[in-house]
């Protein structure tokens, strides 16, 4: 088993995994916070638009986004996110749409999250924010939602170590993360019960201490009704 | 009550999963390897030329082979099972005796040779290109350098490139089958992989004439065919079959049948000569 760690390079894969799931992460918080304030809008073309995003995005397979994006965007529309005569052109651009491809799909998840956030701040609050006289924008931002965020850090937990566990599937646009360098190992070695092991500890070491942390954060800043 | 209700679906929905992974690849019962009634073979149902799955019918070269072992071991082409045998489950399929040998594209190597036994081998593959027909400037692996080639991420062909040729940018897919929209449209310049399963793609009716083979294999991939490691009695039984397929003219017809329509011919080596068991 250690001799696979000698032989291929595993923390740097897992290194690539992590990333991944950082600027995913914060393009999805970016984007989820918006589809947020699109779906409790008082407009009702805004709310539609978020809720048709947050319906199509969520009930699509990830898989299905990713080689869309890589297949479909890339290479038949040919829209490229980095020089396409660099030397290092096939690489940077798998990475980047990758990135796009994942945030775009957890921002639906981060948006329903920070939703059910917005739905623990009481009514009242929202009417007596409007009635001495904020708009809906400085109510959004002075009152509904920093307590929105702090009542769904669970959630959104959830949604982050969810994500971590899905930049697996960038493998498939061939990005170089750790289940990749699985299946080359297991091509190579043939299956056992050790790769398994390498790699599912190394999820749990990623993953593990983010439940830890997201559990305590929401249990110390929720906000107490 | 209803957070309830969508729970018991979703418990339902996983417990379905769970059973439909593992009801795909059990099938038949405990038949004995080799001779007998019943045989389960495992081979590639996704890749044409070699074995493909279309509807209920099967074709390709390791179908073939594996329908003519399966005669030569008194098995009738009605009793045979097809199992499914993607490359990473090929070892897991053999040793659990999920089924009794693996036909599917499988080349001999030393770690596998510590999993399982190999008869043959049947066919000598190597990795080739795969490249626009009116493409003139890749004539062989001399000529890659600045070039952008599509593989499948982890295969051995994927990681031979990107070991020997530097200077090439490798775009790895899940399957070989998204290379190809990449490779029509100009976004990657050549598919590589073994030249069979080129060969195979280049015949397909909805690319002839679009892609050709480049020709000039720079790899040998000896396929065999993958039994229970140690089953001697089955191994030369096996190695018969191969030997006797390849002198009555029927492995050339299998070739000229699979992956002729593309003007392949099997390059040097072929046909080969099977190893002894031990």
């Amino acid at each position: 088993m250690l001799d696979i760690l000698d032989k291929y390079d595993v923390l740097g894969a897992f290194w690539m995994t992590i990333k991944l799931t950082v600027f995913s992460a914060i393009g999805a918080l970016v984007i989820g916070t918006i589809l947020a304030v699109m779906r409790v809008a008082p407009v009702a073309i805004l709310r539609r638009l978020g809720a048709f995003y947050v319906n199509t995005v969520r009930n699509t397979p990830l898989t299905l986004i990713l080689v869309f994006c890589s297949l479909g965007l890339l290479y038949i529309l040919q829209v490229n996110l980095t020089d396409p005569k660099s030397p290092t052109s096939i690489v940077d651009n798998n990475i980047r749409w990758a990135i796009v491809g994942l945030a775009a799909y957890h921002a639906a998840f981060v948006c329903e999250a920070l939703r059910s956030g917005v739905n623990t701040v009481p009514l009242g609050q929202a009417e007596a924010a409007r009635s001495i006289g904020l708009t809906f924008t400085q109510s959004l931002r002075e009152v509904i939602l920093p307590q929105a965020f702090r009542g769904s850090i669970a959630p959104l937990g959830s949604v982050l170590i969810a994500l971590t566990k899905n930049t697996t599937v960038a493998s498939i646009i061939g990005v170089a993360e750790a289940s990749g360098l699985m299946k080359e190992i297991i091509e190579n070695e043939t299956a056992s019960f050790g790769v398994f092991f390498i790699f599912a500890l190394g999820f749990v070491i990623l993953t593990l201490p983010v439940g830890i942390l997201f559990t305590s954060l929401s249990r110390r800043l929720a906000v107490k009704r | 009550m209803k957070s309830r209700g969508l729970g018991a679906v979703a418990a339902a929905a996983a417990l379905a999963l769970t059973l439909a992974a593992c009801g795909s690849s059990s099938g038949g019962g405990g038949s004995a390897s080799g001779g007998g009634s019943g045989l389960k073979i495992g081979i590639k149902f996704d890749q044409p030329g070699m074995g493909l799955k279309k509807g209920s019918d099967y074709t390709g070269m390791d179908v073939d082979v594996a329908k003519y072992i399966a005669k030569q071991l008194g098995t009738s082409e009605g009793d045979i099972t097809w199992v499914q045998a993607p490359s990473a489950q090929r070892e897991t399929l053999i040793q659990t005796g999920q089924v009794d040998m693996v036909v599917a594209t499988y080349s001999i190597t030393d770690a596998r040779k510590e999993k399982v036994s190999f008869a043959g081998p049947y066919f000598i593959a190597g990795q080739d290109l795969l490249i626009r027909s009116d493409d003139s400037s890749i004539t062989g692996p001399d000529s890659l350098d600045g070039k952008k080639l599509c593989s499948v991420k982890g295969s051995t062909s994927a990681q031979k490139v990107k070991d020997k040729y530097p200077g090439v940018q490798l775009q790895e897919f899940g399957t070989y089958s998204e290379c190809l929209p990449a490779l029509a449209t100009g976004g990657v310049d050549a598919l590589t992989t073994d030249d069979t399963i080129l060969a195979g793609y280049a015949s397909q009716p909805e690319f002839k004439g679009k892609f050709k083979v480049v020709g000039k294999p720079f790899s040998t991939e000896n396929y065999g065919v993958g039994i229970k490691k140690g089953d001697t009695a089955l191994c030369t039984k096996v190695t018969d079959a191969i030997k006797k397929m390849i002198s009555d003219g029927s492995w050339q017809k299998a070739i000229d049948n699979n992956l002729g329509p593309a003007g392949y011919k099997p390059g040097q080596g072929n046909p080969p000569t099977p190893a002894a068991c031990s």
